[in-house]
């Protein structure tokens, strides 16, 4: 089943040199699946997840044939209607905790307005919920943790706070840009497997932003791999080492693995003809 | 035609070929960058003409800014021979504001020397010794921040005595702790760089890194502070003037004329009103042009 | 600021106004005894002064009365000069305190809507405000508002702090005539002295807006951009909410320090406000004692001014340590 259908995206900012096409036409659907969108910095994986809840600012401008949630095209919607679908439908987790939780907000404060914002329930009840998301994240010793303020939480637990405030409205789509990008190594798995554990039990669609390749093809059913603002190949996650595309490929190489050690590991080539080529189809 | 093409594309370049050509060229960029901000170039337009007006003071002035008149006293504005009017003892509104432009340049430029000169040497010394030296320095400059400025000069000028150059010494001595900071925090962090390592293995000593290597650094920071403290270090001095503790009689200064023409404010209004407007227009161009510069040299805290 | 810190920099400040006081071209004896006094007066004065003893002695004979609040005698009206002082300062509180008034309540919403809508005409009218504040004389733009405002329109008071008519009218209690009138219910007093204060504390109010306002809009621009701002739209909030509930919060500690600062400020700008206007205040009192070469007063006054900026400072300080959790 389609949970969103993302027709010829563009995203565009102008600049002092013309416009700069971050997103080129990009398609997609996602259905109750984990799609991982993967590419380098600059490629438009970021944008692409941003602009889906028209998050960009102008002078930024979004442009799509549609983007469909449930039958209705987000691009039509008032800025109004938008914000229902915010949070409470479309949800995203972005990269350093540190950062994209409020410093001068307790952490309970934050979750309890992200389940207020779209519920109408006490604030007992909404802090009820808040400790059992927490509990759900395996943050133990939630009271405490309600009334910390976010500096005094590790990156790891920052991450699954923000995850369960992302998901206490119940979204039926996680945006996940980076996730684990800022996190140690140590506890990046713990984050994925608690967050990928929730996606799954709840029927959730789930978007995986990220640059890393093997974690990708590790927690995600289907790849979409950007090159410059277009989608270049699109894979399912367990034949990503199938991949035919040169800049896939090129990526694959690029890493060492431990089935099949190499002497040295190859340099990306590039090749400007990937980027003029059109974009290649997301849908299923 | 085209030798103005190839001095373009040569400044231009993005591989320099010598040391004095990547810094022509980047001057050569900011400059452009600049130009682009129209609000900027009008105040450099401003100040330029100021600059003209002062340096050739007595072939525009209509007549001489001393010369009394007893019989012609507050004469109006658009009077035959007086543009501006005459003040109350008949001397020429014009002339004088054009004589005075040239005060008001002496004290900005000295205060502008001496100011952010001290505060550069207390400031690298403090940021280079490190430990009770940087204490002791910083402490002072604590102290001095800590005095409300008007008030310090004013404390300073009574106790050397009323005159112009006493109230440019007291300007600056209000005005240096700022660039001890800045120039402090700069030195800080390029002590701490690699380049300096190496050139300390080369052998240099302290004072070669610091007048060599850490002070030209310092220089833009301090430039764009100074910029933007000129519309108040021409400010302090209209005040002090107006306090009659600057410039004395009959200085034709902006700040002691508008003293003076405040004792008929209410019915020869313009005596007093127009060597205001020179002081708001020159202050008015500094800070269009500081914050020009600012965007150039230092785009981290721009507005834009 | 620690403790010791604040100590170092009140020595400091004294330290600074006890040199200019020893550097002045005016012998405190002469003025005193006068010029035909003998030599043996002279040099009982000279020692009832201290000023036989070291610098550093006399130094700290100085330290030990300002701690208990002693600055001296004016050598103009022979009364104390912490006496003056009491009197005059709270009409320049009163002047400071309403023009700070001004530039909040006007400062902070120009500032956030200029960062919200940056670019946009509001944006470009908050520059030219703070511009034009930054670059004007205030004693000339108080002398046009006079000219304006009180002698073409007639809408306000002119100098002073109350008509001729109503000096002395209501007992001095706190010492600012708003309050005091109020007190009294002297509804007539309290009239005309808002007719005579609106003019002068809208002066400083703009300076002080000017000020408040750049400063504003450049916090919340730094906060506009950061990520948690869109944390908090991913949450589906209302613009209005992300800006004030959230990017404000934020900036509140640092909005704290500004208007300190600002508050700071205004009691130095308030020395030429305070001429132009012929207000009774410390400005004026400080200036008047310096054409006269009162020394004792002007260093007193300098002392208090730069204890309240010191003062100020702490408390910023400490409101930033009750406000930012991150700084517990």
């Amino acid at each position: 089943m389609t949970l969103l259908d993302v027709e010829n995206l563009w995203v565009k900012f102008p600049t002092r040199q013309g416009i700069f096409d971050a997103v080129r036409g990009v398609s997609f659907t996602l259905g109750r699946e984990r799609l991982g969108i993967v590419g380098e910095s600059g490629s438009g994986k970021s944008m692409t997840g941003r602009a889906i809840l028209r998050l960009i600012r102008p002078p930024g401008i979004v442009t799509a044939d549609h983007i469909t949630l449930e039958g209705q095209d987000l691009m039509t919607l008032s800025e109004r209607d938008m914000r229902d679908v915010r949070g409470q439908k479309i949800s995203m987790v972005m990269q350093d905790p540190k950062f994209s939780l409020n410093p001068v907000m307790t952490i309970g404060d934050q979750i309890i307005e992200a389940y207020r914002l779209h519920s109408k329930s006490t604030k007992a009840q909404a802090y009820d919920k808040a400790i059992a998301m927490l509990e759900a994240v395996a943050i133990r010793d939630a009271a405490r943790v309600m009334r910390a303020y976010p500096h005094e939480m590790s990156g790891g637990m920052g991450q699954r706070i923000m995850i369960a405030m992302m998901l206490i409205p119940n979204p039926k789509i996680l945006i996940a840009d980076e996730p684990t990008s800022a996190l140690d190594v140590s506890v990046q798995r713990q984050v994925l497997s608690i967050m990928d554990k929730l996606v799954t039990e709840r029927g959730m669609g789930l978007i995986f932003i990220s640059h890393d390749l093997n974690l990708v093809s590790e927690f995600c059913d289907r790849v979409l791999i950007m090159y410059a603002g277009r989608i270049v190949e699109v894979c399912d996650a367990a034949n990503l080492h199938e991949a035919q595309h040169p800049y896939t490929r090129g990526l694959l190489n690029s890493l060492p693995r431990l089935d099949a050690p190499r002497k040295r590991l190859e340099v990306l080539k590039r090749d400007p003809a990937w980027s003029e080529a059109p974009s290649v189809g997301g849908r299923q | 035609m085209s030798e103005t093409q190839t001095l373009r594309a040569w400044l231009l370049t993005d591989a320099p070929t010598s040391r004095r050509h990547a810094k022509l060229a980047s001057l050569y960029k900011g400059w452009l960058s600049l130009r682009s901000n129209s609000m900027a170039m009008f105040g450099l337009a401003i100040l330029i003409i100021l600059g003209l007006i002062a340096a050739a003071a007595p072939l525009l002035a209509p007549h001489d800014p001393f010369f009394q008149d007893l019989g012609n006293r507050l004469g109006p504005l658009g009077a035959e021979d007086h543009v501006l009017g005459t003040d109350s003892l008949g001397r020429d509104i014009l002339s004088r504001l054009i004589y005075g432009s040239r005060i008001t340049l002496y004290i900005v430029t000295l205060v502008a020397l001496i100011a952010p000169i001290a505060g550069l040497l207390v400031g690298t010394v403090s940021g280079y010794a490190g430990g009770w030296i940087d204490m002791i320095l910083m402490r002072i400059t604590d102290i001095f921040l800590a005095f409300p400025r008007l008030v310090l000069a004013l404390a300073f000028v009574a106790a050397l005595g009323a005159g112009i150059e006493n109230a440019v010494l007291a300007i600056s001595l209000t005005a240096w702790p700022p660039y001890a900071r800045i120039a402090r925090a700069e030195t800080l962090t390029i002590r701490s760089s690699d380049f300096i390592s190496a050139i300390r293995l080369q052998g240099a000593g302290p004072l070669r890194i610091i007048t060599k290597h850490i002070w030209p650094l310092c220089i833009s920071s301090l430039i764009v502070r100074v910029t933007l403290d000129m519309a108040g270090i021409i400010l302090a001095a209209a005040g002090l003037g107006f306090l009659g503790l600057g410039a004395q009689p009959p200085s034709p200064e902006w700040g002691a004329m508008i003293s003076e023409g405040r004792r008929f404010i209410l019915d020869y209004w313009w005596v007093a009103t127009m060597p205001g407007l020179a002081i708001f227009t020159v202050s008015l161009a500094f800070n269009l042009l500081g914050d020009g510069l600012r965007d150039v040299l230092d785009p981290k805290d721009s507005g834009q | 600021m620690t403790f010791g810190s604040v100590t170092v920099t009140m020595l400091g400040l004294l330290f600074v106004t006890f040199i200019i006081g020893r550097v002045m071209p005016i012998d405190p004896v002469l003025s005193i005894v006068g010029e035909r006094a003998s030599k043996s007066t002279y040099d009982a004065v000279y020692n009832q002064l201290g000023l036989d003893k070291p610098l550093l002695v006399q130094f700290f004979y100085y330290i030990w009365d300002v701690l208990h609040g002693d600055f001296g005698t004016s050598l103009l009206n022979a009364r104390p000069v912490a006496d003056d002082i009491r009197r005059v300062f709270p009409a320049t509180l009163e002047l400071a305190s309403l023009g700070v008034l001004f530039g909040i309540v006007l400062g902070v919403p120009l500032g956030v809507i200029a960062a919200v809508r940056r670019g946009s005409w509001i944006d470009q009218i908050a520059r030219v405000v703070a511009l034009v504040g930054y670059s004007m004389p205030i004693f000339w733009l108080g002398l046009m508002g006079l000219l304006v405002f009180y002698g073409i329109l007639g809408w306000v008071g002119g100098p002073g702090r109350v008509g001729i008519f109503y000096v002395d009218v209501v007992p001095s209690v706190t010492g600012m005539i708003l309050i005091d009138s109020i007190i009294d219910g002297n509804w007539t007093v309290f009239k005309d002295a808002f007719s005579h204060i609106i003019l002068p504390a809208s002066l400083l109010g703009y300076y002080s807006l000017a000020y408040v306002s750049r400063m504003t809009r450049s916090f919340m621009l730094e906060q506009l951009s950061a990520e948690y701002i869109t944390t908090a739209r991913v949450k589906g909030m209302s613009e209005r909410a992300v800006i004030w509930r959230h990017a404000f919060r934020n900036i509140r500690v640092q909005l704290i320090t500004v208007i300190a600062l600002s508050y700071a400020n205004l009691l130095e700008g308030s020395v030429l406000t305070e001429i132009i206007f012929s207000w009774p205040g410390i400005g004026s009192y400080i200036t008047t004692a310096l054409l006269s070469a009162d020394m004792n007063a002007v260093l007193g006054g300098t002392v208090v001014v730069g204890l309240i900026f010191i003062l100020l400072n702490i408390f910023s300080d400490l409101l930033y340590r009750v406000f930012d959790p991150r700084a517990k």
